[in-house]
């Protein structure tokens, strides 16, 4: 596997970089969940750039219920991947889905109105950083240093 | 298979990490949730349910239309007729922008069981207008040449007045008299002693009378009702309504049609008691900037949050009245103000007390208006307890200094700068306003409210309680007693801006009391009465 060979210093980054991420995706996710009134309408009705009648058509009644639990649900399963270490290159693929979605219904293009929004941003904005680090999840898996990958990789050793 | 101590480290360090931020969110939200549901628990509001209007059936009411300007027109779309002109501009907007709804709403809106049976305009380009569009072969719609006429020519049952405000008395009386229903525009009435003479006419007749005030079907208000009956606000000794716009439009600096001139237009009619001036384009299109037909920010809307608060506690009319301001932003012709700020006391009023009795008595209204600035301030009633804003929406913030609420902000479970409690009918309904005068209005309820998450016209369900009541009986939401209430206030500003002296209410007697050497009507229709400090040109 490719990671073997990379450094103690990177595994041990990456591997931090992978829980923080799992840590912020899974409480949101927990925050939804236990909350009844919450709702993506007010995020996606309000939604800017070139795909707004997609976020637009997603707020119908008959869409939104099953958008909301969909979104809980990919929260959930980047933040349980992410923290424990396993199927984290499955959880990356959806992290990344749901923050380009994020990105694209408010994105940070020059001339838009920036909409509940707390910093400054040009094209690049806290969305797409944290997309990018995905990717590098995805490209440097590292459940089986710290995770339950481990037990999988050492099983693998073991039949080897 | 072995596992070590350092493998299970490995491969389960994570389970401690997934189970602390689990719990965390999980306490945090049902934490909230239960702050939340015990705080609604000691407000107890009760969100209003739409109104039920029993159906009008039977033979359709044959109405008749006095006045088809611009708001003839729109209480005529409210009817659901809509002229052919504005069905082709509406589509054309909405072609440039899907959001505009305008025309939707209006196919959507629910039929009314009303025949449009005479128009009355003295500008033949209205009539016409009216005729083309709604006389088909079916229903053909009569041109009268007098409200006189409409009235007592047995082909009407009711009447829907949207005239200058010197002609609402007239008319109403006239329809009253005859036994024919009166929906007639704010304000009422436009001299004190005609309001009297209108409150004995509608008392004395069988016709429903009905004042345009349109907000009162606003379901936010309904609920802002049990806001207040509930004790959540405490006692409130300040109320601050606004009116700020800053446009032609809002100024009543209306299109002057090119059409208009002395053979098109009924200039005698449109004077009728009014000075007896030449013919001016000016003052008919423009009649809101004169005293001598209209009565400005005092009678055109002032009038609309006088009586939205009067809807919601029922205040009555003001022991006093003081009010002050300036022609200082159109400084055009007119003679009624366009920066007017006005004072009601009401010094016996109380909408409650969470402190020991008789501490807390009276309250003051408070409107501040100017036609130079469009910024949005919002209606707002402070309480000693709360705050609530009102407008289509409601929120309601906890005071930092409350009786009621002392000891749950002491347990930090409610926040000053957190809304308590927050009532948006219209929040599954992305809104697209289209400009900064449209919001104005429906902030304060004029354009709609929301029915089961559908916008509906207000003026729309305001009609169809008038014409309800009229083939079911019961009691229409803004009658003689509400418009009573209403024009004498409104008066009492008027008055009291131009004499620049304070306006009292004998309430025992039920009148305004006298100064001397004053003669209250002759004051509110004079153009040269001038408070101290302003100039007015003209």
């Amino acid at each position: 596997m490719i990671d073997e060979n990379l450094g103690l210093p990177v595994k041990r980054s990456v591997t931090l970089l992978r829980i923080l991420i799992g840590w912020h995706f899974l409480y949101e996710g927990i925050i939804k969940l236990y909350n009844p009134d919450w709702t993506s309408f007010g995020y996606l009705a309000t939604a800017q750039g070139p795909l707004k009648p997609f976020f637009t058509a997603l707020t119908s009644d008959s869409i939104i219920g099953w958008v909301d639990t969909l979104n809980i649900v990919a929260l959930l399963i980047v933040g349980i991947t992410f923290t424990m270490g396993v199927f984290e290159r499955k959880g990356a693929i959806v992290g990344i889905g749901l923050l380009a979605l994020y990105y694209l219904a408010h994105p940070s293009f020059p001339g838009m109105p920036a909409v509940n929004v707390e910093g400054n941003y040009w094209f690049v904005n806290k969305n797409l950083i944290e997309l990018v680090a995905c990717v590098v999840i995805y490209n440097i898996p590292t459940g089986h240093f710290f995770g339950l990958d481990h037990f999988r990789k050492k099983k693998l050793i073991k039949i080897s | 298979m072995k596992w070590t101590r350092r493998d299970l480290l490995k491969g389960l360090g994570g389970l401690p990490i997934l189970g602390a931020v689990w719990w965390a969110g999980a306490a945090t939200a049902v934490g909230n949730r239960k702050e939340r549901s015990e705080i609604l628990e000691v407000l107890n509001i009760e969100p209003s349910l739409p109104p039920t209007v029993p159906e009008i059936t039977g033979e359709p009411v044959r109405v008749g239309i006095i006045g088809f300007g611009i708001r003839g027109e729109q209480l005529c779309r409210s009817l659901g007729f809509a002229t052919n002109e504005w069905m082709e501009d509406m589509k054309l907007e909405a072609e440039n922008d899907p959001k505009h709804k305008a025309l939707e709403d209006f196919m959507n809106q629910d039929k009314l069981n009303v025949k449009l049976a005479g128009v009355c305009d003295v500008f033949d380009v209205r009539a016409e207008k009216a005729l083309r569009s709604f006389s088909s072969e079916d229903n053909k719609i009569k041109r009268y040449g007098t409200y006189q006429e409409m009235i007592q020519s047995g082909d009407i049952d009711a009447v829907v007045i949207a005239t200058p405000d010197h002609w609402h008395a007239p008319m109403a009386i006239e329809a009253l008299n005859n036994g024919v229903h009166v929906y007639v525009e704010k304000p009422m009435t436009h001299t004190v002693e005609e309001t009297y003479r209108l409150r004995e006419a509608a008392l004395n007749s069988k016709a429903v009378f009905a004042v345009g005030h349109q907000h009162r079907q606003t379901l936010s208000f309904k609920t802002a009702s049990d806001v207040i009956q509930k004790g959540t606000l405490g006692h409130v000794s300040l109320i601050q309504t606004n009116t700020n716009r800053n446009d032609d439009n809002g100024a009543w600096n209306y299109e002057m049609h090119q059409k208009a001139n002395e053979n098109t237009i009924d200039w005698q009619q449109f004077l009728g008691t009014a000075p007896q001036i030449p013919f001016n384009k000016n003052h008919f299109f423009r009649w809101r900037k004169w005293w001598a037909y209209g009565s400005g920010l005092s009678g055109d809307l002032l009038t609309h949050d006088y009586d939205r608060l009067n809807c919601v506690l029922q205040m009555g009319i003001p022991d006093s009245v003081m009010a002050s301001g300036g022609v200082y932003t159109h400084n055009d012709g007119r003679n009624v103000p366009d920066v007017l700020q006005v004072n009601m006391e009401f010094p016996n009023f109380s909408t409650g007390s969470s402190q020991q009795q008789g501490k807390e008595k009276g309250m003051t209204f408070c409107y501040s208006a100017t036609l130079g600035n469009g910024f949005n301030r919002p209606t707002i009633l402070m309480g000693h307890d709360a705050t609530m804003e009102l407008g289509n929406r409601l929120t309601v913030w906890p005071d930092g200094g409350s009786t009621r609420y002392a000891e749950m902000l002491e347990a930090e479970k409610m926040r000053p700068s957190v809304p308590i409690y927050q009532y948006n009918p219209g929040a599954n309904m992305p809104d697209a306003i289209s400009s900064a005068t449209s919001q104005y209005f429906a902030d304060k309820g004029l354009m709609w409210t929301y029915i089961n998450g559908m916008r509906v016209d207000s003026t729309f369900l305001h009609m169809r309680e008038w014409l309800s009541v009229i083939k079911n009986g019961g009691k229409v939401s803004c009658g003689i007693k509400e418009g009573f209430e209403e024009a004498i206030s409104a008066h009492m500003a008027g008055l009291s801006w131009k004499l620049g002296r304070r306006i009292e209410w004998d309430a025992a007697n039920e009148r305004l009391k006298p100064i001397e050497g004053i003669d209250f009507d002759e004051v509110l229709l004079s153009s040269d009465f001038q408070p101290e400090g302003a100039i007015l040109v003209g």
